[in-house]
């Protein structure tokens, strides 16, 4: 059987990483590849890297850390942010990730997931969505609907969640990677009912992402949320939760996770 | 778990060279092992090395296809030395695969299926963390959780030496003579393929 997966994610700017300074036993926190490598010791079975910097100097900062991570850990990882076009995917594979994760890019023109599918297969396609549930406000159509946001969720669109993850699938996405915005940081649980839908709906894996602060949260959206992995930075970062743990106490409660 | 630094630094390991992508991950974990491979496509290159490796992950009927075109078919068939065949590697290495309807190098006979998943639950393609059961003694993997990325399989037969569940038992590994072959990602699996990888060079 499958094993749920735990995915650390770490946010990196011009090299380092960001929310990653009070790791447990590690003198340079900082650095993305030390801490990637760290995580893959405790036990994480995929890691995800964001690029968050805009410039160009950055990118290839980036880029150049990509092949660190690569010569350095035995583990999948997917690499994010700023991806905009083929020729972006084609550096970042090159330089050893396992996956690329588009967001608003994918967004702005949809094709982009059906062209990074034909070069380089459905697997290296995650297809990250930040959404936030906009409330009814009695003014139309697009009230009491999980929308998806741009931009790291600064500009709303008008395309809901659902009907944007099904697109995205029938375009050829290897997973999806939930962000609800709503959820995100308030480290209450991760959005699980809108988790279940789409695993229920779709036919390619989900990720979880936003809300993680316990242990619990992690069991109840394997459990209620269907989902087949979650993502969490702080909770990790910052020594909360402790990989080994975690997996012990969810293999406790009858998940199967890798150990 | 380096049997010997020294000998593994004068192993000549040589992986196939063929329109395959993401072989750089199997050349970063064998450097991580202390062993610095080439990677080629040269015929006597290849019948010098002390060990090959056929990694990647593609498409059947178009890696055959170059592998045809670069006389390569022949040259992997007959290799003497230790050949460990990845992913769409183990599936090159059988009779036939239903990707593509190609015919393959025929080294192990039996046949590639594509998976036909019955329940919601069971995704294609097979990705993630699975559990690898050994079946033989003569392999090279142990038991433990690897990674996979694939839709296609191998059938549990004669030559199986471990197998995984998923929509329905098959051939993880497979072992004849020479010949070694998996179908997860040892250079992907943690320790558990660093092992494994460590096993093969040792052979």
């Amino acid at each position: 059987m499958l094993a749920k997966r735990i995915i650390p994610c770490l946010d990196v700017k011009d090299g380092q990483t960001v929310k990653g300074t009070n790791f447990v036993n590690l003198r340079h926190a900082g650095d993305p590849v030390e801490l990637g490598h760290a995580y893959s010791e405790q036990g994480a079975d995929e890691l995800v890297y964001l690029d968050i910097t805009a410039s160009h100097e950055g990118r290839k900062t980036f880029t150049e850390m990509v092949s660190r991570v690569a010569a350095s850990v035995n583990i999948p990882f997917t690499v994010g942010g700023g991806i905009g076009e083929l020729k972006d995917v084609d550096r970042l594979l090159n330089a050893g990730a396992d996956k690329v994760s588009v967001n608003s890019a994918a967004l702005r023109r949809p094709e982009l997931i059906d062209e990074i599918t034909r070069h380089f297969g459905s697997q290296v396609c995650v297809v990250a969505i930040d959404a936030r549930y906009v409330m009814d406000k009695g003014q139309g159509t697009r009230d009491n609907e999980w929308l998806c946001y741009l931009n790291g969720g600064r500009i709303p669109t008008e395309r809901t969640l659902f009907d944007w993850a099904r697109e995205a699938q029938e375009r050829g996405a290897g997973e999806i990677l939930f962000t609800s915005m709503d959820h995100d940081g308030v480290k209450n649980g991760f959005a699980n009912d809108a988790l279940r839908r789409l695993s229920d709906s779709l036919s390619i894996p989900i990720i979880a992402s936003g809300g993680a602060g316990a242990k619990e949260h992690f069991r109840d959206t394997f459990l209620e949320g269907h989902s087949d992995a979650a993502l969490a930075a702080s909770v990790f970062h910052f020594g909360e939760i402790k990989i080994p743990e975690l997996k012990s106490y969810l293999r406790s409660e009858g998940i199967t996770v890798r150990l | 778990m380096i049997k010997n630094a020294y000998l593994c630094a004068r192993m000549k390991v040589a992986i196939v060279k063929y329109n395959a992508g993401n072989i750089y991950s199997v050349v970063h974990a064998l450097r991580r092992l202390g062993v610095e491979p080439v990677l080629t496509d040269d015929p006597a290159e290849l019948r010098a090395a002390d060990k090959v490796l056929f990694p990647g992950q593609g498409e059947a009927s178009q890696a055959m296809g170059y592998l045809r075109e670069h006389g390569l078919d022949e040259v992997i068939r007959s290799l003497q030395q230790p050949v460990l065949g990845i992913c769409i590697g183990q599936q090159l290495m059988c009779r036939h695969s239903e990707e593509g309807d190609t015919d393959c190098l025929g080294i192990f006979p039996v046949d590639v299926k594509r998976f036909r998943p019955t329940r919601h639950e069971d995704k294609v393609p097979h990705m993630g963390w699975n559990v690898l059961r050994n079946t033989a003694s003569d392999g090279i993997t142990e038991d433990g959780y690897v990674y996979f990325v694939h839709s296609f399989y191998v059938p549990i037969c004669e030559f199986t030496t471990a197998t995984t569940d998923y929509i329905l038992p098959f051939s993880a590994a497979l072992h004849k003579d020479n010949f070694y072959a998996c179908q997860f990602h040892p250079e992907k699996s943690g320790r558990v393929g660093e092992q494994i990888l460590q096993r093969f060079l040792n052979l």
